[in-house]
């Protein structure tokens, strides 16, 4: 097994070196290295956050602003380098003996982006052991909750949400919860209902409030009413790769790969995005294919290369459909899914245990499906298939 | 789902972990040979960027001509982030080659390093702290490749330290038999050995009378002849061997080069002249001193590792006895026999030597001078 391990690793050190075969020197002066990703206003404004933290390192709300905003920029960019300097800024506020809640839900949050749940909620309860009244505690546990399959749990923290949140924010979180518990049609009426009604709150909100709504609508099997919230989430000018990357796998289920590349219009820093890209030009055989898939084996190689697991999910999916390896694909969902549980986790596991020939390896999906009463018409599909086979 | 929002006084986040760009990471890649390592350093633009600022006119893009001007700063800041240690001895770091290459998130610049450490260290170990006070997701990849074996470790902020017991990385017999190896290769690809050995075996089976070779087809003679010159030579490559490889003696490898091409010239020229005939075991303990200085260079090159200073010593000499002993097997038959036919003597023995002395010739002045003759 170790032997295997070192084989793999150092393979994959090869394919990284693959996609860095020969440093040059650069012939001018004013050749471009490199442009730095963000705009230039956002830099000054970092830059300006971060004097301001340093020149008074004793305020918290100097340097929590610093963090946020850093935190705010991964998810715009979804670009993990400020996740790791939103840890950085944060670190001394959490080495204090009694770190103030405010830190520790942020903590959580750096946590959570890295799939470290456990660690993520283990800080929330001390926050909230604090400071029981801190609505964004509660919003991370249930959102985390979710995502590990505790929809019992997830719900029970969105109540207490209600009291602390407006209420757009709290209606997305309770429906979402319920959706994934066999509540379906209730919370796609309740939700659709709170989006009419309720005219104040964020664009982020708004944005979250819809894409939920048409995820429902997609579990559903109400393809038209689904497509309807995925434009409207659209349409909100907010750009979420989230949203493109559900949004284009809707598309992609429908056999409509066209539509999916004019969606994602050739936004491939992303992995995500990059993924389903690739997904639909392989329908469409086109002549891209070939080298994004490679540009996908790379990036896949590069992150585990620094140990990431993050990406097992993606990384199955890809492994299955685009290298056509069922084998390992099937080990990467299984891993996947002992960390995370979304519905997509689920079904990247019923698909590789069926190419496998080894639907006995999906039993824990049928389990946790049968425990949650999940209305999902593809996942249903797939686990009779599992049944049977 | 991975997703986290919040209004108001709370934060406002779509959190995708699944769908990231590449966190940051080096490429730390390393060739040790013997008591030196090679070492490129990948690092990217970005990131150095962030912490030492290389956008010069402030426009959002970094040019080779910012990326040069703050070269210093950039030799400082990193090489004061990475430490090599053979045995737990510092080894010093040079920058030789400040270049570019791309990775998939984007341009890195590439740092060529010679670390030198005191000795091929049996112990090795790295200490990285590269970004981590400003982005605790950095990390460091590392690659090492050691007697045709490749390693690897993650540096990252819990496990900055790294270190290799290089010792272990092979069973001591096995890499002693590496050096026994060595020393057979060695023997045999240094022609100016084999052409003393040659020099020294070709009369043999001749004894001098009068200034005139004649053959004396006494097989057990010539040997009992040859096992006296091999043994002195090999006593005295021995001793300077051990003495420069311990450092107790050390010349300068121009003179010594040198040295043992004068000593094939003159055993050679001893063949026609017949000066030293009875004695010429001496003839090959004298010069054999020289050719032992110049066994130890090649051995201090390849690198003794501590832990194996005296077996690979042995190893290495053991080696050069067993290709030495070779030749001479080959070749002892051969004189022997061709010595009875009446050719053997002036064009076997007087002319081979001339064209062994005119070859070495050739080495002294190409050695002595430091230019190239014939490239060999």
């Amino acid at each position: 097994m170790n032997k295997t391990k070192t084989i793999l690793l150092l393979s994959m050190l090869g394919l990284a070196n693959l996609a860095c075969a020969s440093p040059y020197l650069p012939v001018s002066e004013d050749e471009v290295l490199e442009k730095l990703p963000i705009r230039l206003e956002s830099r000054h404004e970092i830059r300006e956050l971060r004097n301001h933290a340093a020149d008074d390192p004793a305020n918290p709300l100097l340097a929590f602003k610093l963090v946020r905003r850093y935190i705010e920029l991964g998810r715009a960019e979804s670009d993990p380098r400020y996740f790791g300097y939103a840890e950085a800024a944060l670190a001394p506020w959490l080495r204090l003996a009694d770190p103030l809640p405010e830190a520790l839900v942020l903590s959580a949050t750096l946590h959570q982006n890295r799939h470290e749940f456990k660690a993520a909620l283990d800080d929330i309860s001390l926050a909230l052991a604090h400071q029981p009244r801190l609505g964004q505690a509660w919003l991370t546990r249930a959102v985390i909750l979710e995502v590990q399959g505790d929809y019992a749990g997830a719900l029970k923290s969105c109540m207490a949400l209600l009291r602390l949140a407006p209420l757009l924010t709290s209606a997305t979180c309770v429906n979402s919860a319920l959706s994934l518990s066999g509540q379906g049609d209730i919370a796609l009426k309740n939700l659709a209902a709170a989006v009419q009604n309720v005219q104040t709150g964020s664009d982020s909100e708004k944005q979250w409030a819809l894409t939920s709504l048409a995820e429902i609508a997609a579990r559903l099997g109400r393809n038209e009413e689904a497509e309807g919230y995925f434009k409207q989430a659209l349409s909100i000018h907010q750009r979420s790769s989230y949203l493109l990357a559900t949004y284009a796998d809707f598309l992609l289920d429908r056999q409509r790969p066209e539509d999916t590349l004019r969606l994602l219009d050739g936004g491939i820093r992303a992995d995500a995005l990059l993924l389903r890209t690739a997904l639909a030009e392989q329908s469409l055989h086109s002549p891209g294919l070939t080298g994004h898939v490679e540009a996908l084996k790379a990036r896949f190689a590069a992150s585990r290369l620094r140990g990431d697991t993050t990406h097992q999910g993606d990384e199955a999916r890809f492994t299955l459909y685009l290298l056509n390896d069922p084998r390992t694909a099937l080990e990467l969902a299984t891993a996947n899914w002992s960390v995370q549980r979304e519905p997509r986790d689920a079904r990247i596991l019923l698909e590789a245990a069926l190419a496998a020939g080894k639907p006995q390896a999906a039993q824990a999906v049928l389990d946790a499906m049968l425990q949650s009463g999940i209305e999902d018409q593809t996942l249903k599909q797939l686990a009779k298939q599992v049944r049977e086979g | 789902m991975l997703r986290l929002l919040a209004t108001g006084l709370m934060l406002l986040l779509w959190i995708e972990g699944a769908h990231a760009h590449k966190p940051s990471d080096s490429y730390l890649s390393l060739k040790l040979e013997g008591s030196s390592i090679q070492v490129q350093w990948d690092i990217a633009l970005r990131d150095l960027d962030y912490a030492i600022g290389l956008d010069e006119s402030d426009d959002g893009s970094i040019t080779w001509g910012e990326l040069l001007r703050r070269q210093n700063l950039l030799n400082a800041y990193a090489l004061a982030r990475i430490q090599f240690s053979g045995d737990h001895a510092v080894c010093p770091v040079q920058l030789t080659d400040l270049l570019v290459d791309d990775h998939t998130d984007g341009k890195y610049a590439v740092l060529r390093l010679l670390a030198q450490c005191p000795n091929a260290p049996a112990l090795l170990s790295i200490d990285y702290g590269l970004f981590f006070d400003l982005d605790p997701q950095h990390r460091g990849l590392l690659r090492l490749e050691h007697d045709g074996q490749s390693d690897t470790h993650v540096f990252g902020p819990a496990s900055k330290h790294f270190e290799i017991n290089l010792a272990a990385a092979m069973d001591p017999m096995t890499e002693i038999l590496l050096f026994v190896r060595e020393g057979i290769w060695h023997i045999w690809m240094g022609y100016d050995h084999i052409l003393f050995l040659l020099s020294l075996l070709l009369p043999a089976a001749l004894v001098a009378t009068k200034g005139r070779w004649q053959s004396v087809p006494d097989f057990k003679r010539a040997t009992l002849d040859v096992v006296k010159i091999v043994t002195a030579f090999t006593l005295a490559h021995s001793i300077t061997l051990s003495l420069a490889t311990l450092g107790y003696v050390a010349l300068p490898s121009r003179w010594v080069e040198s040295a043992i091409a004068a000593s094939v010239i003159v055993a050679a020229l001893n063949n026609i002249g017949c000066w030293i005939l009875e004695r010429r075991s001496w003839l090959a303990f004298a010069f054999g001193l020289v050719h032992g200085l110049g066994f130890a260079s090649v051995l201090l090159d390849l690198g003794l590792p501590t832990h194996l200073r005296l077996l690979g010593l042995v190893g290495f000499n053991l080696g050069v006895e067993i290709g030495q002993l070779a030749i001479v097997a080959v070749t002892l038959p051969l004189v022997v026999l061709l010595s009875r036919y009446a050719f053997y003597p002036p064009l076997v023995m007087k002319l081979g030597s001339y064209c062994i002395a005119a070859t070495a010739l050739v080495w002294l002045a190409e050695r002595s001078l430091g230019v190239a003759i014939m490239g060999l």
